[in-house]
């Protein structure tokens, strides 16, 4: 599995200002996110020793060990991760944009473009997964573009752009709502579990698409760290030092778009991830900006404890582990917003 | 816009302020007057327009000879019904998000990004769920609760009295991005609830009823008069704390009283047809075009056009997508969306 994730983190490793806390933070999310896969994978129906879950990881399993666990549950484990860890990076470019910790993906409409355009394969034209998948890809790039272009006035605000983000939203919940109230009972359920965001089921054909997103993009955003720490104290001081704020303020916020709908679309819109990762990240390495790898690993740490959760914490009834997040960060979302307010940041 | 500016502008630089005002007064109330023979017109409208197409006379039949014939019963028991639901949920909306605007002094409040309608429509769906409520004299209290208790939380959080529009905004969007990950949960558990639910948290005047008018109605009426009652203190309030202080307003009592009138309005509202957003925007916004900064007419104002508002989506809606319906909460958010965008495009951001 690491052998799978490790060379999309490398190039954090060499950032460019290594902190010792910083690192000791990223080791320990790295270990945490490991153990907590192998506990995932190990249990089920059929439970599997954690020793023996490692041995089978690299190659040395049982024929059915390695059945379970290669070909079941470690496709579900790496989407979480990869998952998590885009939700993560994006959710932590989006707050340094915006210059505000509520500027995450979750309210700023791009997630409710992808769940209109998911529904509208699901319900209108009754389409596959991997059609459904598509269709919130197109349906989030759409609404992001929207959002960009309408909050676009002489530059990017980060307010604006927030406000225009939750009028567009008011407006895709009013399509999501129509499309509802226009399907069967059945296709509503389906619909409901996909708003919700799930990891039931998945297997190599998610991971794939999102592995090479995410080898992409990563890299990509972590190049321009530095850029996003200027354009985080503020637009004029970023000119003066040479950064291209503009240009370089869409880059970062298309490539953000592009991880949170792929995000999407193998995993629903899984809430609240986007914005408590950064915000986590960067209370434990106590260090200002956007922290972008540790959001990351944070983002996939959080939800695999939600998955383990959503899949222990109910007994029978496995319940999506959107809800999860959605239950856990709704109560997250209050206690910053408490102390924010008495820092005085929002 | 050009028109109107001269006459705007005339007071504050020749200072003869009751020959000026005068006038001024009379034209408001002119305007009143016009905007209640809107709202007659499109009350009407709303009686005769439907999925059975239905001549005038046979309109005026149901409503004053009623002989128990398809046509009468279609007005009196659906159409009249309806009309009258969707005449008091917009004098709510409307009168709570201008009483909100006010009190928060944020050009953007507004129960439905505020959260309110969302903490009302959380509330009915535990209650239905959880607590096996069927009808809507339970849902109303529960609703009640909902808004009552997300308004407080928000208002707290959005910083009370250092809030900042931005904040308030985000509180509220928080606020509402969190209950409706629980209704989405609540929905997904009991699809018994789900089938119940999913028209219900779109906002719609399809269900109503004589109950459902018998049933909100008080409520709607004693939030109504307390909005309109709060004017005068709420034009103080504006020039700020200290100044409305010297002006001899009770603070304390003016912002429990608007508290009370956006839940009881926002409360009843939403018990009655399910969330509802952007009413409570779109009209005082657009009221004060015409009124001026004058809190007694924007709350006025907003009374009479914001069931011209709700009545009108809610007509469109019927006409649109024939013979099926499109709810009136969604006409009303998809024509609402762009007016806030464009209310956010418009403002400087220093303004927010």
């Amino acid at each position: 599995m690491t052998a799978k994730a490790r060379p999309v983190r490398l190039p954090g490793g060499v950032s460019l200002r290594i902190e010792r806390r910083a690192l000791a933070v990223g080791a320990l999310l790295v270990l945490a996110a490991f153990a907590m896969s192998v506990l995932l994978i190990g249990t089920g129906d059929f439970d599997i020793a954690p020793w023996d879950v490692v041995q089978t990881l690299f190659g040395n399993g049982t024929p059915a060990n390695d059945f379970i666990v290669n070909d079941l549950r470690l496709p579900r484990v790496l989407v979480a991760l990869l998952v998590g860890a885009a939700l993560g990076m994006a959710g932590a470019v989006f707050q340094s944009v915006t210059r505000n910790p509520l500027g995450s993906p979750d309210l700023l409409g791009f997630s409710y473009g992808s769940a209109v355009g998911a529904l509208v394969v699901i319900i209108l034209l009754k389409g596959s997964a991997t059609e459904v998948a598509a269709g919130a890809l197109l349906g989030g790039l759409l609404a992001g573009a929207a959002v960009y272009l309408l909050a676009y006035k002489r530059g990017i605000h980060g307010y604006r752009l927030v406000l225009v983000g939750i009028g567009a939203s008011a407006m895709l919940v009013a399509v999501i709502q129509y499309l509802i109230t226009k399907a069967q009972l059945v296709e509503a359920s389906r619909a409901m579990v996909w708003l919700t965001g799930s990891l039931a089921g998945r297997d190599w054909a998610q991971v794939w698409p999102l592995l090479v997103t995410c080898a992409v993009l990563f890299p990509l955003v972590l190049g321009q760290s530095r850029a996003l720490r200027m354009i985080e104290m503020g637009d004029d001081a970023a000119y003066a030092v040479g950064v291209r704020v503009e240009r370089t303020r869409l880059l970062l916020m298309l490539a953000a778009i592009l991880l949170t709908t792929a995000a999407s679309a193998a995993a629903g819109p899984i809430s609240f991830v986007a914005l408590a990762a950064p915000q986590l990240a960067r209370r434990l390495t106590r260090s200002p900006g956007a922290n972008l790898l540790t959001a990351a690993l944070m983002g996939s740490v959080v939800l695999l404890l939600s998955d383990w959760a959503s899949q222990r914490a109910f007994g029978a009834d496995q319940l999506p582990v959107g809800v999860v997040t959605g239950l856990v960060g709704g109560v997250y979302l209050l206690w910053l917003l408490v102390t924010e307010r008495k820092a005085g940041r929002i | 816009m050009l028109v109107e500016s001269p006459p705007e502008s005339g007071p504050s630089a020749a200072p003869p302020p009751d020959a000026v005002a005068r006038p001024r007064h009379a034209a408001r109330a002119a305007g009143l007057a016009g905007a209640f023979a809107v709202l007659a017109l499109i009350a009407v409208l709303s009686i005769a327009v439907g999925a059975k197409q239905m001549p005038l006379d046979e309109v005026w039949h149901g409503l004053f000879h009623y002989s128990g014939t398809t046509s009468d019963v279609v007005v009196r028991d659906l159409r009249v019904p309806r009309t009258l639901l969707g005449l008091m949920v917009g004098l709510g909306l409307g009168l709570s998000g201008a009483v909100m605007q006010a009190l928060t002094r944020n050009p953007l409040a507004e129960p439905g990004i505020l959260g309110v309608n969302a903490g009302a429509a959380a509330a009915v769906v535990s209650a239905i769920s959880f607590f096996g409520a069927s009808s809507l004299s339970e849902f109303v209290w529960w609703a009640f609760l909902g808004a009552a208790v997300v308004s407080v939380v928000v208002y707290v959080l959005g910083g009370s009295r250092s809030a900042t529009p931005v904040r308030l905004a985000l509180a509220g969007t928080a606020a509402s991005a969190a209950l409706v990950g629980y209704i989405n949960a609540v929905q997904l558990m009991d699809s018994k609830a789900l089938d119940k639910l999913r028209f219900w948290t779109v906002g719609s005047l399809a269900s109503a009823n004589m109950d459902t008018v018998r049933q909100v109605a008080p409520f709607l009426l004693v939030g109504a008069v307390l909005a309109l009652s709060l004017g005068r203190p709420l034009n103080a309030m504006a020039m700020g704390d200290d100044t409305a202080r010297a002006l001899g307003a009770n603070l304390t009592r003016t912002r429990v009283g608007a508290m009370l009138a956006i839940t009881l309005l926002c409360g009843a509202a939403t018990a009655a047809c399910g969330p509802i957003v952007f009413i409570g925007l779109m009209i005082p916004h657009l009221v004060r075009v015409f009124t001026g900064p004058d809190m007694r007419w924007v709350l006025a104002y907003s009374a009479v056009l914001s069931p011209v508002l709700l009545l009108g989506a809610d007509v469109v809606g019927r006409v649109v997508t024939r013979p099926a319906e499109l709810q009136v909460g969604i006409v009303t958010a998809l024509i609402g969306g762009p007016v806030f965008i464009y209310l956010v495009r418009r403002k400087r951001m220093a303004q927010l």
